[in-house]
C-alpha cells in the first residue's frame, strides 16, 4: 500500500525542510520527499491543502496509567488521545501499579501497545524499586525489555546518594535520568503554587524552591558524575536560570516544559478549579515568561504534555483532596502554536522541540520524515479555530483545564506506523 | 439587597452589604434582649449543619440562631455518618438537600468545599469555615461587636495578632475590615504569614510592641498547638513572650482599646487570663453577638431564596 500526501506544506525540522512538497509512504515506513508533483503514482492520495505536513509528535512525557488505573486511562484510549492529537510516540511514566521497575511490567506494556495501542509506545522504568528512593532497579534488563530512559516521575529521587548512583550507573548505557524535581517536605501538603493567589484562597501553597532545590541539586550530581540528566516539566523561573547557567558549563542536562506552563497562570485558580491542580502546580506570570524566554533560547529543549488523565470523581471533589494532573494529548499541539502566534518559537522550531529533540535525548529513530523512517505523520491545519469539549476528549481523562477554551490548530489526519487516522 | 443564595465568604461582598447584614443583626440583637426571643421569619424552613470539623461554638451559635428564627435545625454528624463510610462530599451534600434542607452550613478543613458545593445544590450555602480560607460569620459578629464600642470603622486601627497563615478568621477580617475603611496591621512570625499578605492592604509586623501601639482593636488569635511541632515555632513559652497578649502589652494601645479572641482561648499562649478577664476584653460580647449575627444572614438569605 502506497499513500502520497500532497500540496500540503512539509516542515521536518530534522531534515531541515520547509516547503510544497509531496510526501510518499510506501506501507509503514516513509518512502521518501518529493517536488510536487514529482512522485511516482500511488494507490491512496490524501489532499493536504492549506495544512501543514508534519513528523507525528513525539511525546516523551506521558501517564497511560495502564496497569493498575484502567479506570483512569488504558493503552487502548490513551494511544488514541494522542493520535488524535497528532502524537505518534508516547513514552509513558512507571508509576503504574503495580510500578514499571521490573521486566515483566515493561512487557506486559509492550505487548499491550502492539496488540491495542494505535501508536508506538516507549516504557520509561522506574530508576528505584517501587520508586522508593532505596535501590536502583535492574537498567541492563529494563533496557532491554524495551524502556528507553528512566525516570521517578511523580516521586522524587530524594536520597541524593542513589541519585548520584543513577546518573553515575545510567552511563553504562548512555540513557538519560530523568528528574521530577521536588523537595517532598518543601512541597508537603501544598496544593497550588505559593504566592498572592494562594493567600487569596487559603490554600496550602508549594512554594518554587520545592523544585529549585532538586534541580540545583540534580545538576550538581550531574556535574560531578558526567551523566545525563533530563529536567522534567520545568515550572519556574529560577529553574530555567539553573539550567541555562548549567548549560552554559557544558553541564549535560535538557528540560522539557508542557504546555499549562507556557499558558497558565496561578491567578486561574481562583474559582478552585481541581483541574487546574497539577504537579509542579501552574506558577506566576513571571514564571511563564522565564519559561517561554527558556524554550526561545533553547534552554528548554523539549515541549511535553506531562498527560496526566484522571477519572471525573477523582476530581470533582474538595481541592485539597483533588488528584494532580491535566489530560494535556489533545490540546498540546494547539497551545504550543500559541508560542508561535506570539513570535516566541518559529513553527519549524516549535515542531523541533515536539519531534526530533526528544527522539534524540532518548535515542529513539522517531521524529522524522526522512527516508526509511517510521510512517509516522501528523497533518494539520494551523489556521482553523475550534472551541474545546473535552467531554468529546477520546481520553477517559476529561480533566482539562481549556474546556471550553477558543484554540487554533487542528489535526486533520494522523498517521501512525502507516495507519491512516482521519478525524474531519 | 442580597443577590446570591449563598454566604461564601467576605471576599465578594460589598461594603454596602456588609454594612447592611450589621444592621440586619442589630436589629435581632434587640429581639435576643427580649424575653420571648424567638420571631417566626424562617418558619417551615430547615437548616442543616454539616461540619467536617470539630466544633462546639460555631455550631451552637448557629442552632440557635435558627431556633430564634423559627426555624428547624439538624446537626448532619459526620463521624456516625455514611461520610466515615467513604461517601463523596458531592453525595453527602445532594443527600442533605434531598431530606428537604433550605440552608446547609458548611465546615471543611479544606478551604473552597462551600464553593465546590454551592455549585452542586440549590440549597442555600453557608460558609461557617474552610480551610485556611474564610470564616464569614466570625468577622461579622466581629464587626457587630467592634461597632457598638467604636463610632466608625473608618480609619480605626486594627492590629491583628497571631497564627495569620492558616487563619480564616483573619482573612476574613482582614477583607471586612479594609472594605469599611479601617487599617489592618498583622503581627506574627515570619513562618505564621502568608506569602505577600501585604497586597491585601494590611500593614505587616514581626514586632509586637510595634504593631500593637496606638491600635483601637486588639484582635487576638487562637494558636493552633501543633504548630510547634511542625517547625513553625521553637515552643509555646516562646511564642507567649514574643506574640502573647499581656497586661504591659495592651497598654501600648489606645487606651479605650478593646481586646478580642474568637474562642476557644489558650490561655498563657496567645493571651494572658489577666487580659482575657480584664476590663477591656470584650471576648463574651463576641460570643452574644454571634447569635444576632447568624440570624441576619440565615434571614437575609432566607429572603433571597424567597
Amino acid at each position: 500500500m502506497t499513500v502520497l500526501i500532497k500540496n500540503g506544506r512539509i516542515i521536518d525540522p530534522s531534515q531541515g525542510i520547509d516547503g510544497r512538497k509531496d510526501l510518499l509512504i510506501k506501507s509503514r515506513k516513509i518512502e521518501g520527499i518529493y517536488a510536487a508533483g514529482k512522485a511516482p503514482k500511488t494507490d491512496k492520495i490524501i489532499d493536504a491543502s492549506g495544512c501543514i505536513v508534519i513528523p507525528g509528535l513525539v511525546d516523551m512525557h506521558t501517564h497511560l496509567r495502564e496497569p493498575g488505573f484502567e479506570y483512569k486511562e488504558t493503552i487502548y484510549t490513551g494511544t488514541m488521545s494522542a493520535v488524535k492529537g497528532g502524537i505518534t510516540t508516547v513514552c509513558c511514566m512507571p508509576n503504574t501499579s503495580p510500578i514499571n521497575d521490573s521486566v515483566s511490567i515493561t512487557q506486559f506494556i509492550l505487548d499491550k501497545a502492539a496488540k491495542e495501542g494505535a501508536c508506538t509506545v516507549y516504557p520509561i522504568g522506574a530508576i528505584t524499586t517501587g520508586q522508593k528512593s532505596e535501590e536502583l532497579t535492574e537498567l541492563e534488563a529494563l533496557l532491554k525489555a524495551g524502556c528507553i530512559a528512566f525516570s521517578d516521575d511523580g516521586m522524587p529521587v530524594i536520597n541524593s546518594l542513589i541519585m548520584r548512583r543513577a546518573l553515575e550507573y545510567s552511563k553504562i548505557f548512555n540513557v538519560p535520568i530523568i528528574s521530577h524535581c521536588e523537595d517532598m517536605e518543601l512541597s508537603k501538603g501544598g496544593v497550588m503554587n505559593e504566592g498572592f493567589v494562594s493567600t487569596i484562597l487559603g490554600l496550602k501553597g508549594i512554594p518554587k524552591s520545592a523544585e529549585e532545590v532538586m534541580v540545583a541539586r540534580d545538576i550538581s550530581l550531574c556535574e560531578l558524575t558526567k551523566g545525563r540528566l533530563h529536567i522534567a516539566h520545568v515550572s519556574t523561573k529560577g529553574s530555567v536560570n539553573l539550567i541555562r547557567d548549567a548549560k552554559k558549563r557544558g553541564v549535560n542536562v535538557t528540560a522539557e516544559t508542557c504546555p499549562h506552563y507556557f499558558t497558565l497562570t496561578d491567578e486561574s485558580l481562583i474559582s478552585y478549579d481541581t483541574n487546574l491542580k497539577v504537579n509542579p502546580p501552574i506558577r506566576t506570570e513571571q514564571d511563564v515568561a522565564a519559561i517561554k524566554q527558556g524554550l526561545k533560547d533553547n534552554t528548554i529543549d523539549v515541549i511535553a504534555t506531562d498527560h496526566a488523565p484522571h477519572h471525573f470523581d477523582d476530581k470533582d471533589r474538595e481541592f485539597d483532596a483533588a488528584a494532580f494532573g491535566i489530560s494535556g494529548f489533545e490540546t498540546a499541539f494547539a497551545l504550543g502554536l500559541g508560542l508561535v502566534d506570539q513570535g516566541i518559537l518559529d513553527l519549524t522550531e516549535f515542531i523541533r522541540k515536539f519531534t526530533i529533540t526528544p527522539s534524540h535525548i532518548l535515542r529513539i529513530d522517531k521524529g522524522s520524515l526522512s527516508a526509511g523512517a517510521d510512517a509516522d505523520v501528523a497533518i494539520i491545519n494551523t489556521e482553523t479555530t475550534y472551541t474545546v469539549d473535552s467531554l468529546n476528549f477520546i481520553s477517559k481523562g476529561k480533566n482539562s483545564p481549556f474546556h471550553k477554551w477558543k484554540l487554533k490548530g487542528i489535526v486533520e489526519k494522523t498517521i501512525a506506523m502507516g495507519k491512516v487516522y482521519d478525524w474531519r | 439587597m442580597f443577590e446570591s443564595k449563598d454566604l461564601l465568604g467576605i471576599k465578594d461582598l460589598s461594603p454596602e452589604e456588609i454594612s447592611y447584614i450589621l444592621d440586619t443583626a442589630s436589629n435581632f440583637k434587640d429581639v435576643l434582649k427580649r424575653d420571648i426571643k424567638k420571631v417566626p421569619p424562617l418558619r417551615g424552613k430547615t437548616v442543616v449543619s454539616l461540619f467536617f470539623e470539630p466544633s462546639t461554638r460555631t455550631k451552637t451559635s448557629f442552632a440557635l440562631a435558627a431556633k430564634r428564627l423559627s426555624a428547624d435545625f439538624v446537626n448532619f454528624s459526620v463521624s456516625t455518618s455514611s461520610v466515615v463510610k467513604g461517601e463523596s462530599i458531592r453525595d453527602t451534600a445532594l443527600t442533605i438537600q434531598s431530606l428537604g434542607a433550605d440552608f446547609v452550613l458548611i465546615r471543611h478543613s479544606s478551604s473552597g468545599v462551600p464553593h465546590f458545593l454551592s455549585k452542586i445544590v440549590d440549597m442555600s450555602v453557608i460558609n461557617a469555615g474552610d480551610g485556611a480560607n474564610e470564616h464569614p460569620t466570625q468577622a461579622l459578629l466581629d464587626l457587630l461587636t467592634i461597632q457598638s464600642h467604636k463610632k466608625s470603622f473608618k480609619g480605626l486601627s486594627v492590629s491583628i495578632i497571631g497564627d495569620i497563615a492558616h487563619s480564616r478568621v483573619a482573612k476574613s477580617n482582614i477583607y471586612a475590615l479594609t472594605k469599611l475603611g479601617a487599617h489592618v496591621r498583622v503581627i506574627c512570625p515570619p513562618t505564621l504569614m502568608p506569602a505577600d499578605v501585604n497586597r491585601l492592604g494590611v500593614e505587616v509586623y514581626h514586632s509586637i510592641d510595634d504593631g500593637i501601639k496606638d491600635a483601637d482593636v486588639i484582635m487576638t488569635l487562637r494558636l493552633q498547638l501543633e504548630r510547634q511541632t511542625k517547625g513553625y515555632l521553637p515552643s509555646l513559652r516562646e511564642y507567649f513572650k514574643l506574640y502573647g497578649i499581656n497586661h504591659d502589652r495592651v497598654k501600648l494601645a489606645k487606651k479605650d482599646a478593646i481586646v478580642m479572641h474568637p474562642g476557644p482561648m489558650n490561655r498563657g499562649v496567645e493571651i494572658a487570663s489577666s487580659v482575657a478577664d480584664g476590663p477591656q476584653s470584650v471576648i463574651l460580647e463576641q460570643v452574644t453577638n454571634g447569635i444576632a449575627v447568624r440570624m441576619a444572614v440565615l434571614y437575609l438569605l432566607g429572603g433571597v431564596r424567597k
